[in-house]
């Protein structure tokens, strides 16, 4: 999926041009496709003295097939028996162990002499614990310290490789697996530079888990499904095996009898914004599914203005669709308990609402909303053993962005560590990840599938 | 008799109506079809079934479209195993392509089906003229070269022309318009009543798609969201404005452009179960069908007006259920014109008329204004002849079922003198 000018800068000719002007050339992401194996190479874990999980994480990623080092036999001098230092797919690097900053200095022990060892679409993953549940203030400074040393990794890091920040809260070790699965594999390929949050999941276990089909038997409503990520996302989450109930107002009906029929899921039309949306939805879940497992907030729109030239019309029905009608729905789904036990629901934000943007108040101001109800809602959503979460996108590849000017269409594209835009099914991996099962240990976090856009946190 | 079964009224699906030559100029039968089709597979999740039994027909049709709705399927998303044949009764089309799946699961022979229509005036048929065709038809069997040079001496410059369907009927040479005007004259249908029809069937329909009542029931198509003939700002003064459509030769009418349907272009699609198949597929009906009648008017010899066959089809189905025309919650009266409406009810509050014509002792009555057609008809939505039927039995069911329970009562007038009436019930 090369835009015009990717595929000119990667031509013979550009590659000249761009080396010359010092062009970023961007890289081809690895993504998932089913049948792909978990890592396309052997997985380096190490561990910081007194690491917690490095015996689990290399449980998991066994498990699953991949090949696990614990120590580099080879130096980058020293050549191996194929003649070439061996390479890996990912590092894994347990730094729970870490609770004093002169302990930092094992982080550039043990990644520095191989950091050149990783394969194009590598990954990088340190895990620690959360910097606020630490026992004193130098052990919370230490764990604090890593997320700056993830982030800059993320900018160092070359050919679609990736680097992240895995919190493990105390006693979660065991519930690792999904997020180390969607850190490792294609499906996390435009996620860089960010932290996302384990707890334990709820008493009685996961039971089995079928990974190549997470969702299978359950229901999951998507809106805003006709087009786009809300189009990509009902296909990734048909493809894990959901009934996917695809959602968006009226008008556009016929591009989603498409989308439905494409993934052998159902189409509600219906306007979320209107006063009885949710006891419609509330009925139609419940007649037709007898309730829900998974919930997208996906729709939304922009109505991008500066505040000083934005007639009150425009604020409205951004705040309506963004984030009212959100609010309003989950109201309505957790008092009727239409979601079912175990539910899952994920809102989509957006970088602008947490860096914000210009002529995007009521737009930001709608998507930062969405991550205060996530964080809200998240204990309600924990005492039925369900969660909610957020995917804040960066910028990616659909039609709206596909209509922005030339120009700020490229500096939005390459701004961030990967230099590329990011595609609709990146954002739909991610609310895959929050959707399934496995992954109901992470609750009120909002993620960012941005690539590690330098705007933003 | 074998015993029967409810047939449920699960659903249905329709593109909005477009006026003739407008939005779906370009869209054929067999476009339109599918799209209802997969539409409908979409709302229930029916990709890759098989059917019992899928029934559609349009009442302008192509050669090439001897299977119209067989070809359709096998364009859509159901199973290709799902059979599929033509219905074609005029403007009862829809309706009786809903009597004919049904029947068939009352009976039990299929569990479920799809009943359909489609229409374009637009994408219509267009016949040779008659000398020209036979010289065609002569060439296309010569055997040699020789031959057909021979037989291409014989074309006239008379041959060349054309014959696009007439809405007329054969018998009479008369336009279905004319033939409502002299009905309408007959009884004395004044102008003032037809237009006040007409404009509470615009506000009617605009009302409910304003409430979202069409959010279930009408999917866009080709950029259409709504019906294009719809005014919902349609009023009284500004109808009387307009002169006859179908005037008598002495330039005298009542019938106008607003107040007689619209050349359209359409398609809709009902969904037909029985209950056991409803229940293993968690859908609630809307509503049962619960009785039909088709009937006739001998308009060539008779007194009665061509579009009169539904005033007799009534008090027949009511009285083999028991029922009185006042037993109903809602009266869906196929506006093919405003005055087809008024003259099937001045017909049955005629006490006259129900002795001499229908044999009864006394007229069935008045019915409640207000339930007629309360969330409008053809006049506003316009009138693709064959998806009609379709529109009014999804809408009914799905009114009933808002209604949460009550009986409902549909009646279609045809071409030819046909008509098709039913009953439903929740």
């Amino acid at each position: 999926m090369a835009d015009l000018l990717q595929q000119l800068l990667t031509s013979p000719i550009g590659r000249q041009i761009t080396s010359t002007l010092s062009v970023p050339t961007p890289p081809e992401l690895r993504r998932y496709e089913p049948g792909q194996p978990l890592a396309h190479g052997a997985v380096l874990v190490v561990g910081a003295a007194g690491g917690a999980v490095q015996g689990a994480v290399t449980e998991v990623l066994t498990g699953a097939g991949v090949t696990v080092t614990h120590e580099v036999t080879d130096t980058a001098g020293e050549p191996a028996g194929d003649g070439r230092p061996e390479r890996f797919a990912a590092i894994v690097l347990d730094a729970t162990g870490i609770e004093r900053s002169a302990e930092l200095g094992q982080l550039h022990e043990l990644l520095q002499p191989v950091l050149k060892r990783v394969l194009p679409s590598g990954r990088l993953i340190v895990i620690g614990r959360p910097p606020e549940d630490a026992g004193d203030a130098h052990a919370r400074t230490a764990r604090r310290a890593l997320e700056g040393f993830v982030r800059s990794l993320g900018k160092e890091a070359r050919d679609g490789t990736t680097a992240n920040l895995l919190e493990v809260v105390d006693g979660a070790e065991g519930d690792l697996e999904a997020a180390i699965r969607f850190l490792i594999s294609g499906r996390s390929a435009y996620v860089s530079g960010q932290v996302l949050r384990v707890g334990s999941s709820p008493a009685g276990g996961l039971g089995t888990v079928d990974w190549d089909r997470p969702l299978a038997d359950q229901v999951a409503l998507v809106t805003g499904a006709a087009r786009g990520i809300g189009a990509a996302i009902a296909e990734v989450l048909a493809r894990d095996g959901a009934h996917v109930v695809c959602l968006d107002v009226p008008a556009q009906g016929d591009a989603l009898q498409k989308v439905a029929n494409r993934i052998g899921g159902t189409t509600l039309q219906l306007d979320i914004t209107g006063e009885d949306a949710p006891a419609r939805l509330v009925e139609h879940l419940r007649e037709r599914h007898d309730g829900v497992d998974v919930v997208v907030h996906n729709a939304g729109i922009t109505r991008d203005k500066t505040l000083a030239n934005m007639d009150r019309g425009w604020w409205d029905a951004v705040i309506a669709v963004n984030l009212t009608s959100q609010e309003r729905i989950d109201d309505a789904l957790l008092s009727e308990e239409v979601l079912n036990t175990g539910g899952r629901i994920v809102c989509v934000s957006s970088m602008a609402g947490i860096a914000g943007g210009r002529g995007q108040t009521n737009y930001a101001a709608s998507k930062a909303g969405v991550i205060g109800h996530v964080e809200a809602l998240a204990p309600q959503l924990a005492s039925v053993q369900g969660s909610i979460n957020a995917v804040a996108p960066g910028f990616i590849e659909t039609e709206m962005t596909g209509a922005m000017p030339l120009v700020p269409r490229e500096f939005g594209r390459r701004m961030n560590s990967l230099n590329q835009g990011g595609l609709p099914v990146d954002v739909a991996e991610a609310i895959a990840f929050f959707a399934s099962p496995a992954a109901i240990g992470s609750n009120g976090d909002t993620l960012r599938v941005d690539g590690q856009h330098l705007i933003g946190a | 008799m074998p015993e029967t079964r409810r047939v449920a009224i699960l659903g249905g699906n329709r593109i909005p109506f477009a006026r003739s030559n407008g939005p779906y100029a370009e869209a054929s039968n067999q476009d339109m079809l599918t799209e209802v089709l997969d539409g409908l597979v979409a709302r229930f999740g029916l990709q890759d079934q098989r059917l019992g039994e899928v029934v559609g027909g349009a009442v302008l049709k192509h050669s090439r479209d001897f299977n119209l709705t067989r070809e359709s399927v096998l364009g859509s998303k159901l199973d290709g195993a799902t059979p599929a044949y033509d219905v074609q009764q005029a403007c009862g089309t829809g309706l009786q392509t809903a009597f004919a799946v049904g029947d068939k699961i009352a009976l039990g022979r299929i569990e479920v089906g799809i009943a359909a229509g489609v229409d374009t005036t637009s994408d219509a048929p267009i016949a040779v003229s008659e000398d020209l065709r036979r010289f065609l038809l002569s060439l296309n069997s010569a055997k040699t070269p020789m031959d057909r040079v021979k037989l291409l001496g014989n074309i006239r410059p008379g041959m060349i022309g054309i014959e696009a369907p007439r809405n007329a009927e054969p018998r009479t040479g008369l336009s279905m318009g004319q033939h409502m005007q002299r009905t309408a004259d007959h009884w004395g249908i004044d102008r003032e009543s037809q237009d006040e029809l007409a404009v509470a069937s615009h506000r009617n329909l605009a009302a409910a798609y304003d409430r979202g009542f069409f959010d279930d029931l009408v999917s866009p198509y080709l950029g259409l969201t709504r019906d294009q003939n719809l005014r919902p700002d349609s009023d009284v003064d500004k109808l009387a404005k307009l002169g006859p459509a179908f005037p008598n030769q002495d330039g005298s009418g009542t019938l106008t452009a607003a107040n007689s349907t619209p050349l359209s272009d359409g398609a809709s699609s009902v969904l037909l179960a029985s209950e056991d198949w409803a229940d293993q597929a968690g859908l609630s009906p809307l509503a049962y069908l619960v009785d039909h009648e088709t009937a006739a008017v001998d308009y060539v010899h008779g007194d009665d007006g061509l579009l009169t066959a539904p005033i007799y089809a009534v008090p027949r189905m009511l009285a083999r259920n028991g029922s009185s025309l006042q037993d109903f919650d809602l009266y869906e009266i196929h506006e093919a014109f405003a005055s087809t409406v008024l003259v099937t009810l001045k017909a049955w509050e005629s006490e006259a008329f129900c002795r001499e014509q229908l044999g009864r002792d006394e007229a069935l009555g008045a019915i409640d204004r207000t339930k007629l057609n309360p969330y409008g008809s053809s006049l506003a939505s316009g009138h693709p002849f064959a998806a009609t039927g379709g529109r009014i039995l999804a809408s009914a069911a799905k009114q009933l079922d808002e209604r949460g329970g009550g009986r409902a009562l549909i009646s279609i007038c045809a071409a030819g003198g046909n008509g098709v009436v039913a009953i439903l019930e929740r």
